[in-house]
């Protein structure tokens, strides 16, 4: 296949994932709808981290932090800094009273900004170090956000549940002359945004920027030889995957409708290596699958879902304590075994397959 | 009421230093895998934890009396530790790191279900090796030097850790195996053409940090007790310590995990005293992992670490 054959390729399929995530809401019930909105959270997310693990080859073990930035970021802008008390008449920054939506670029901005901060120091650091430095930051967040409560909510957290007029986490949600229920609502909220970002993502990394990112991974004695700046390409990439991470946090703060320091643990960090591993490191289209196997997969470990499909006497050892840890774990190790480069890597896989069979049979 | 509190500070760096024996135990298993592997096995805490489960069982369950169990565990943990590198990591080790990272996180996830299915999320309690040494020796469990009264298992737990590190430096600086260890670590193509059975000996390595892990769980296991989750937190702070005194030098890990020990502790004093009002427990974690950060930006391999040189 020619570039420009892929190219269309490429945007046929985009464009036919969009529909299909556009009509998915009237075939599945409104509890999976909040799912599907996660894992359009989830994918954000790992777009962002892809960019910086996958394509910059900076690891990071701490990205559940950017999201958490993000995620406080929302939910002050919302409720203010009252905690656990839903401000609907206030109005200002700090008193809260932003519509939800508008929190979104905010949360965005803001962890991007941190993100920039965090990596200038982190310029010093590579490999091991790195993932020291990221994994301390995301472990000691959640003491210091419980430490700095008159801004956070301390360890009870801000609740952003029953505030009409700013989410219709109690009411449908108008919209386009539609009403919505709230779980459509962030779906197509969580999709319309991971879409964009997608698209966003794909633009970004497709031409100089994407190309300095992938000599800084490869090669930083080449790419600095070739004039691409580490310390300006590596910047950035803290500040876009972090921005990307800020978003997802911001619509995880309004998902689940109230934040406290232990929604954005330390495995939700470790989750999202994970995703963006099992998805494909260097690859955007494969991290649908990584989004959709960290959510599911620790349901699917407990049985839930494929309870018809598998012996009784295997679903009632599972089901015992520990169980499902032990089968995730496991089903975790034979994926690394089995596709290496994950799903986008065995995506190119099949692909090669396919036109190398194409060419050799054109030469017959 | 300063004489008070000047034991008091001695006291919590005696148990600082204890503590951060434990750490440099586990630290040091976390610099051997590295060394052979590259990665930092985030399973290794799971490991331990197993091990201390085993000898556990074996006293409980199956009438062993303590020192039988005690070496049955370190030889069981060695066997374990070789027969996850053969199985689990041997067929992931070529390609991304990653790769192997996400294999160690699944088995850190997997182990730790087993533990908790097998034995149930119960604690439990485990006799401390120290218990029959003492008593044999003549020991009391503690001895007063100067006022401040020093926990002789606190020694005895430093004592282990540094023995441990004399006795891995003997092995690799003066028995044929340590050296071809060092060979594979080094340069496995170059071993590999003299003769080394390479990935043999990267399993050996895997063998002795799972021996590591399981003398520090059940050095740790009586006095926190036995719990499924034992060694979470202690792989946190073993990596840190690994990192802070470099995490290519085994003397690096031992120093850091004293240095993280104390630090610490001397934190935990600070908060008691109230000498900073802002200061809490709950920040003691978050305000080492700054200081090891800050630590990190002025010397980025860590305090015996040499930087990483590569050939363009």
């Amino acid at each position: 296949m020619t570039p420009r054959v892929t190219r269309i390729v490429g945007f046929v399929a985009f464009a036919a994932f969009a529909v299909f995530v556009a009509v998915l809401p009237a075939f599945i019930n409104d509890f999976k709808a909040q799912q599907y909105a996660y894992v359009g959270i989830y994918l954000i997310a790992l777009l962002g981290l892809n960019i910086l693990t996958g394509y910059t080859g900076q690891i990071s073990l701490g990205h559940g932090a950017f999201m958490a930035v993000g995620g406080y970021t929302t939910a002050i802008l919302m409720a203010g800094n009252e905690p656990s008390i839903a401000c609907s008449s206030c109005d200002g920054p700090l008193g809260g009273g932003m519509k939800d939506i508008w929190t979104i670029p905010i949360a965005g901005l803001v962890a991007g900004l941190v993100g920039i901060a965090f990596g200038l120091p982190a310029l010093r650091l590579s490999g091991l170090y790195l993932a020291l430095a990221t994994f301390a930051i995301a472990v000691a967040l959640p003491p210091f956000v419980k430490r700095f409560e008159e801004l956070t909510g301390g360890g009870s957290g801000i609740n952003l549940f029953g505030l009409p007029e700013h989410t219709g986490s109690i009411t449908n949600v108008e919209i386009f002359g539609r009403s919505l229920t709230f779980n459509d609502w962030l779906y197509y909220l969580a999709w319309a945004i991971a879409l964009v970002a997608f698209a966003g993502a794909w633009l970004a990394l497709r031409g100089r920027t994407g190309r300095a990112f992938r000599a800084v991974r490869d090669s930083e004695t080449a790419a600095v030889s070739s004039g691409v700046s580490l310390a300006r390409y590596k910047t950035l990439a803290y500040g876009i995957s972090a921005a990307y991470a800020g978003v997802a946090g911001g619509l995880y703060a309004i998902a689940n409708t109230f934040v406290n320091p232990d929604t954005f643990p330390i495995a939700l960090s470790i989750f999202l290596l994970i995703g963006v591993v099992v998805g494909g490191l260097g690859g955007l289209t494969g991290l649908v699958f990584g989004a959709i196997f960290i959510y599911f997969l620790p349901l699917w470990a407990q049985g839930e879902d494929l309870g018809s499909l598998l012996p009784n006497r295997i679903i009632e050892e599972t089901q015992k304590p520990g169980g499902p840890a032990i089968v995730y774990g496991v089903i975790l190790i034979l994926l690394m075994f089995v596709i290496p480069n994950g799903v986008g890597g065995l995506f190119r896989r099949v692909g090669q397959l396919l036109t190398s069979r194409r060419y050799s049979r054109s030469a017959k | 009421m300063v004489a008070a509190a000047f034991a008091d500070f001695m006291q919590q760096i005696v148990a600082g230093l204890a503590s951060g024996g434990i750490y440099a135990l586990l630290a040091l298993a976390l610099v051997i895998i590295h060394r052979s592997t590259g990665v930092i096995n985030f399973a290794q805490g799971e490991m331990a934890t197993l091990s201390t489960y085993i000898a556990w069982t074996l006293i409980a369950n199956h009438g062993w009396s303590y020192w039988p169990a005690f070496f049955a565990t370190l030889g069981l943990s060695f066997l374990g530790g070789v027969a996850t590198h053969r199985i689990v990591i041997r067929p992931v080790e070529r390609g991304n790191v990653l790769r192997i990272v996400i294999v160690t996180i699944g088995l850190l996830i997997a182990i730790n279900g087993f533990v908790i299915w097998q034995w149930s999320g119960e604690p439990q309690q485990l006799d401390s090796p120290f218990t029959s040494i003492f008593g044999w020796l003549d020991i009391p469990d503690t001895v007063d030097v100067g006022g401040v009264a020093i926990s002789m298992r606190d020694v005895g737990t430093v004592a282990v850790a540094l023995g441990m590190v004399v006795l891995l430096w003997g092995l690799f600086q003066f028995t044929k195996v340590g050296l071809a260890l060092r060979a594979s670590a080094v340069n496995p193509e170059e071993a590999r053409l003299v003769g080394v059975r390479v990935t043999w000996m990267l399993a050996l390595g895997w063998g002795l940090a799972a021996t590591l892990g399981a003398v520090a769980g059940m050095l740790t296991a009586p006095t926190v007790g036995l719990d499924p989750n034992l060694m979470q937190a202690l792989l946190i702070y073993a990596f840190a310590a690994a990192v802070l005194g470099g995490i290519d030098s085994p003397l690096g890990a031992v120093v850091g995990g004293l240095l993280l020990g104390v630090t610490l502790n001397v934190l935990s004093f600070l908060s008691q005293y109230r000498l900073f009002d802002w200061f809490t427990e709950e920040l003691r974690l978050p305000t080492a992992l700054v200081i090891i950060l800050v630590v990190l930006l002025v010397r980025p391999a860590g305090l015996l670490g040499h930087p990483e040189v590569k050939r363009v």
